[in-house]
Parts: structure tokens; C-alpha cells; sequence
């Protein structure tokens, strides 16, 4: 009894550590690969890939401090990384183990280098900007012909939401993306602060509320995509990625994506090791895997975000590279801004701010 | 834990000690459950509710020392305090969502008892051998993820949703009906979610009641109505009581149905207690907003079981 139940633990024992060691989990935004690639990587590697997502960067930050996520690579957005390294939550690459970090493109990792000094804890996975997704029949049906759809007007002047409202708008559930844009508009610092220039923001989004639909992070790519909305605040490429979707359905919806002409966020989603990963080897084996420049070529070409890899750019589609709501122009590039993350004091007051706008209370 | 007992329990039988010891082995298992499965976590999440958020992991200070021996378990006490239970007075956000949760809970309670009852009586009047159908009818949806249910009733509600698409087809209406990011929504949500729960106890009560009773009070001269309302609704009583519990006490927690098929405007303290969590990074002050929460709960569940209590005392 007792051998057998010996035996019994040791074989179980050696079934999870074995399992472990060929096992990698990645924690990802939803709708963000080309999932042939995920099926390439085992085939390649032969290790088993659990791959999970989440649609938030709250969900995975409170994953990562808690500690213990049981993921090899996460991918946190710039400003949510810095705030992240500096509680002890990853680990520093191995160079070394990367042979395809020469891929990275510069314009990039400079701009990265803000959130994760010298780069030495995340690699750039994509990159793309906040904007407008608009279904371009319906807006001109309320609005006339001539309306400008890539003005922050259409969603923060109260006469345009009025009329927008019969056909729904969505914003992104993320303080972080929308208060910087509220100050933008209002010709503030979009990366302020200071609670009472950030408070300025409240009058302007009180006044649009009552015609927004809800807030969501991820809802909006299908429901634009179906029409059931017809202008969404949210992420460049989900917004392409609705567009693709409604032209696959056929059912007659237009979908565009437009950067704001006063300006839009530039954000950065950064593929890092958390500290207590179970295997960093084949977390290594996935970075370097995805840092090949035909691999991630196919990932920008499946879900229309730019990249942070240069060498990647020669496989990339013409409707990817050639597209300047995914990779902007010189000048639309001038026009771009970053943000810091939040002290935890002001974090507070922001959120607060946050859920006053949408509950009213 | 549990093999000492079992040595204890084969031992049955030995004369007194062995039966005492077996008494306690008894007694002690429904302790043991509470303590592992109730007070060990409830105490964690008070002593976090005690505690200040920090930038690390776990995102809050002070965090137990036992290295350090007793310096480190007074040094650590004395870093609690009372603060964020005191910050939950200051901001009226948090009174107004548990309110807006209470008052939520108990309209879809109501709901779901008044869709609910007429079901469970149907099925204790049904013939006897439709009965185990009838339930598997109602037991039927778990075999489906309940997240996979709510996300369906977002393709039926929806502007563009069947719903709409057939009251436009039928002509009831000329414009889409706006119910999906409402609280019509919720309730519509809730009421389907947890109806089983009513439904279940209701009619286990109804199921037991003799029917010769109701013919009793007709010979007595009261109409099937009178009957219904002096006989059947009495005598459901401790299953109506134990569905609205069972209904409304997770209700007032909800976080998924009001997450994905409310507005910005449905205020519960379920999101609040999410956005403490996820966007405040604040876990000292989602775990007050937790323990109140429980207090909350618990006032009414003992209130409730006095009176039982009492009842059943008078009763005798």
C-alpha cells in the first residue's frame, strides 16, 4: 500500500514537473495573432503553447502584482510595463537567447526605452494608436455628407452625440486613454498630472454621457462590425479588424479607422518574462520566435497593428504598410503623443473621476 | 486532519470514550469546513482590509514577517489601522452602490419569485410521472456556462438582436427598442440566470404539502382561491423564504450579469468592488468594501434565522 502509493506521488511528480518543462502560457490581448502562428510555434519548438487572453490592462496588472500568474510571457502596454518593472514584476531578458532581436526597429525601442530603460525587461510586440472608428453610411446619414470623421468633435460636441446616439457609440472602458484625449481637445497637456487640470475633463465628458452607449474595451470591434454601432473611441487596428470583419459578412456595413486630427495616443504593447515564470527557456523561445521577421510580418498582416520590427517590414501586405491609419506618415507621426503612467495617489482620483463620468454619481 | 477521525470512528463501539470521541469527530466536521472555507479567508481579507496599498508584490503593506518572531508579528499589528473603512464614509459612492445593489437584488428577487412560483406550483400539480422531466427541464441550462447564457441574451437583446428583429417584423414597434446597456437588461439577465434557484425549493415545499388539505378547506367552504392564498402560500412559506434568499444574497454581489449586460449607469457594488481592485490597484480598499459588503449580507441571514428560531420554538 504504502510502495504503491510511493510510486503513485513520484510518478505524479514527475508527470507535472515534465509537463512544465514543456509547457509555455502566454497571456495576450484578445484578438491580437494570427493563431496559424501559435499552431507554427509547437510544430517548431515541439513545446505545448496554452495560450490565454484577457481585454484589459487592469486584469493583467493585478495578475502580475498578486504574483504567482503562472505565465511565461505577458504583454502589458508601455505605461502599465513601467509601473510594473518598478514593482518587481519581471524578469531582464537574456539577450543571449534572443538570436532575432536584431529584427527590433530603433524608431521604436527609443520610444520604448521611455517605459522600459534600454529595453532590457520587454520587447515591442505591436504599436498602434487611439482613434475613431466610424460606420461611414450611417454617420453621413445622421450627420450630413460633410462631417469631418476624424475630428474629436464627432464624440465630444454634445450636438453631434445627440444625433450620434440613435446609432450607438461605444467608448474605451480606459481612463487612461480617454482623459488624455479629452485634454488634448481642450489644448491641455494630454499627459498632465495635476488633478485640477485632469478635472477640466469632466464637464466636457458629462456633456456627451448621456449619449454613450457604454463603455467597453473589446465589444466594440463586433459591434461596429455589425452595425449595431456606428462610432466606437477605440484602438486602431480592433477597429481595422471590424472593418475586415463587416467586408467577410457582407452585410453592407463601412467600417473606417481614423487617427484624431488634433492628435492621437501613441501606446506601445510590450511582450515581457514575469519574474516567477515557470519556464523562462521557452518564454525566451517564444520572444524569439515572434521577434522573426516573417512570423511577426504575419501577425501584423492578420490583425492590422503596426510593428516594432524592422526587418519585418519587407513581408508586410501593401494594405498594412501602405496604410497610413496603421503606419502614419511623417507628419501624422509629429502629431502623435505618449503618456506616463499615473501616480498612485492621482490613479485614485482618476479612477474616481472615471466612474463619475460614467455611473454620474 | 481527517485520518485520526476515521481511526477514531472504526474504533466505534469501545464504551464511552469512543462514542465521545466520536460525538466530537461528528461535531467537528461542519466546524472545520466553516473555518477552512469561511473564517480563514474572511480574516485575510479583513487583515488586507487593515493594511495600505504598496507598489510590489503583493500590492500591499505590511505583509507578515515571521522570520522576524514576535518583533515582527507586534511591528506588523501595529502598521493596521482602520483608514480605509474610513475613507468608505467620505466618499458617497460606496453607499449609493450598495443601495442601488440592494434595491436591484430585491425588484429582480420579486421578479423571480413571480415567474418562478407559477412554475413550481405547476410542476407539484403535475401527474407524477412527469415530474422528474419537468425537472431536468429546469436543470437542463447548467449544462451550459452560465457566462455563454449571458453573452446569448446580448445577441437577443441587442439593437440589431432577434428580439428587436421580431417585434419590428410583427410591427408592435417601428424603432429598435433600446434594452441591452440598460437595467432592463439586468433584470431580464438576473431573473433567467437564477429563476432554477427559486423554482427549486418552492417546489420541494409544494411537493410535500398534502393535497387533501386544500379539499379540507374547500369542505370548509373557501374557494380555490381563498384555498390557494389560506393553505398552498402558507405552507410554501420556508420554500418561498429559502428561494428569495438563495436568489437575492448573490444578486446583491453580481458582478457578470451587470458587467455585460447593463450600462455605465447600473451602479453595483460588484463593479466597484472591480474597479477598487483592477483599476485603483487598491486591495486594502477593495477588501473593506468587501467586508462590509459581508456585513451587509450577514445582518439579514441572522435576523432571519431568530425569527426561524423562534417559530419553530413557539411551534412546539
Amino acid at each position: 500500500m504504502t510502495i504503491k502509493t510511493l510510486t503513485l506521488t513520484a510518478v505524479i511528480a514527475l508527470g507535472t514537473s515534465a509537463a512544465f518543462a514543456e509547457e509555455v502560457r502566454v497571456y495576450n490581448w484578445s484578438d491580437y495573432i494570427d493563431e496559424d502562428l501559435l499552431k507554427k510555434f509547437e510544430e517548431e519548438t515541439g513545446l505545448t503553447l496554452v495560450y490565454d487572453v484577457f481585454d484589459s490592462n487592469e486584469v493583467l496588472e493585478t495578475k502580475m502584482l498578486a504574483g504567482g500568474s503562472g505565465y511565461d510571457v505577458v504583454v502589458p502596454t508601455g505605461t502599465f510595463l513601467q509601473r510594473q518593472i518598478q514593482a518587481g514584476a519581471f524578469q531582464e531578458l537574456d539577450t543571449s537567447k534572443l538570436s532575432n532581436a536584431d529584427n527590433l526597429w530603433d524608431v521604436i525601442q527609443e520610444r520604448t526605452a521611455g517605459y522600459d530603460p534600454n529595453n532590457a525587461y520587454s520587447i515591442n510586440y505591436m504599436w498602434g494608436t487611439t482613434g475613431l472608428g466610424v460606420n461611414v453610411g450611417k454617420v453621413k446619414e445622421v450627420l450630413g455628407d460633410d462631417v469631418a470623421l476624424n475630428s474629436m468633435d464627432l464624440v465630444l460636441k454634445p450636438e453631434n452625440m445627440e444625433k450620434l446616439a440613435a446609432c450607438g457609440v461605444h467608448f474605451l472602458d480606459a481612463p487612461a486613454e480617454i482623459l488624455p484625449m479629452t485634454l488634448q481637445y481642450l489644448g491641455e497637456d494630454p499627459d498632465s498630472h495635476d488633478k485640477d487640470v485632469i478635472a477640466k475633463t469632466e464637464e466636457v465628458l458629462t456633456s456627451v454621457r448621456p449619449y454613450i452607449q457604454k463603455f467597453h474595451s473589446s465589444e466594440y470591434i463586433n459591434a461596429l462590425a455589425n452595425g449595431d454601432i456606428c462610432v466606437a473611441v477605440g484602438w486602431s487596428g480592433d477597429i481595422l479588424q471590424a472593418r475586415d470583419r463587416a467586408v467577410e459578412a457582407e452585410n453592407g456595413v463601412e467600417i473606417e479607422y481614423h487617427p484624431f486630427a488634433e492628435g492621437s495616443l501613441m501606446w506601445f504593447d510590450q511582450m515581457a518574462v514575469p519574474v516567477d515564470a515557470p519556464n523562462p527557456e521557452g518564454a525566451h523561445k517564444f520572444l524569439d520566435f515572434i521577434l522573426d521577421a516573417n512570423n511577426m510580418a504575419a501577425a501584423s498582416n492578420y490583425v492590422y497593428y503596426a510593428n516594432g520590427n524592422k526587418a519585418s517590414q519587407e513581408f508586410l501586405e501593401e494594405d498594412v504598410i501602405g496604410d497610413p491609419a496603421i503606419y502614419p506618415d511623417e507628419t501624422t507621426m509629429q502629431n502623435l503623443y505618449i503618456t506616463t503612467p499615473y501616480p498612485q495617489k492621482t490613479q485614485r482620483s482618476v479612477t474616481r473621476l472615471w466612474t463619475k463620468i460614467k455611473s454620474g454619481t | 486532519m481527517g485520518r485520526p477521525g476515521l481511526a477514531v470512528l472504526d474504533s466505534n463501539g469501545r464504551g464511552f470514550v469512543g462514542e465521545l470521541m466520536r460525538r466530537a469527530f461528528l461535531i467537528a466536521v461542519p466546524y472545520v469546513w466553516l473555518l477552512a472555507l469561511f473564517l480563514v479567508p474572511f480574516f485575510i481579507v479583513l487583515k488586507i482590509s487593515l493594511s495600505d496599498t504598496a507598489l510590489a508584490i503583493p500590492p500591499y503593506t505590511p505583509t507578515l514577517d515571521l522570520s522576524q518572531g514576535w518583533s515582527g508579528i507586534t511591528e506588523f499589528f501595529s502598521q493596521l489601522d482602520f483608514e480605509n473603512f474610513v475613507w468608505l464614509t467620505e466618499d458617497d459612492l460606496y453607499w449609493k452602490a450598495y443601495l442601488s445593489s440592494v434595491k436591484i437584488a430585491l425588484i429582480a428577487t420579486i421578479f423571480t419569485l413571480i415567474f418562478g412560483y407559477p412554475i413550481a406550483y405547476g410542476m407539484a400539480r403535475a401527474p407524477e410521472e412527469w415530474r422528474p422531466t419537468l425537472m431536468m427541464l429546469i436543470i437542463l441550462p447548467f449544462w451550459t456556462s452560465f457566462l455563454i447564457r449571458v453573452y446569448a441574451w446580448m445577441g437577443i437583446l441587442s439593437n440589431e438582436g432577434y428580439l428587436n428583429q421580431f417585434l419590428l417584423w410583427i410591427g408592435v414597434i417601428s424603432t429598435p427598442l433600446t434594452i441591452l446597456n440598460t437595467n432592463t437588461a439586468v433584470y431580464i439577465g438576473i431573473v433567467y440566470t437564477y429563476l432554477p434557484f427559486m423554482i427549486l425549493p418552492i417546489y420541494s415545499a409544494l411537493e410535500r404539502m398534502d393535497e387533501s388539505l386544500i379539499e379540507a378547506a374547500e369542505d370548509l367552504g373557501c374557494s380555490r382561491i381563498q384555498a390557494f392564498w389560506l393553505v398552498t402560500i402558507p405552507l410554501s412559506r420556508p420554500g418561498i423564504i429559502a428561494g428569495c434568499f438563495l436568489v437575492m444574497i448573490p444578486v446583491i454581489g453580481e458582478f457578470v450579469i451587470p458587467s455585460l449586460l447593463g450600462g455605465s449607469g447600473t451602479l453595483m457594488i460588484g463593479k466597484v468592488l472591480w474597479e477598487e481592485f483592477f483599476s485603483n490597484r487598491d486591495w486594502p480598499v477593495a477588501s473593506a468594501v468587501a467586508v462590509v459588503l459581508l456585513l451587509i449580507l450577514v445582518v439579514p441571514i441572522v435576523l432571519f434565522q431568530r425569527n426561524q428560531q423562534k417559530q419553530t420554538e413557539a411551534e412546539q
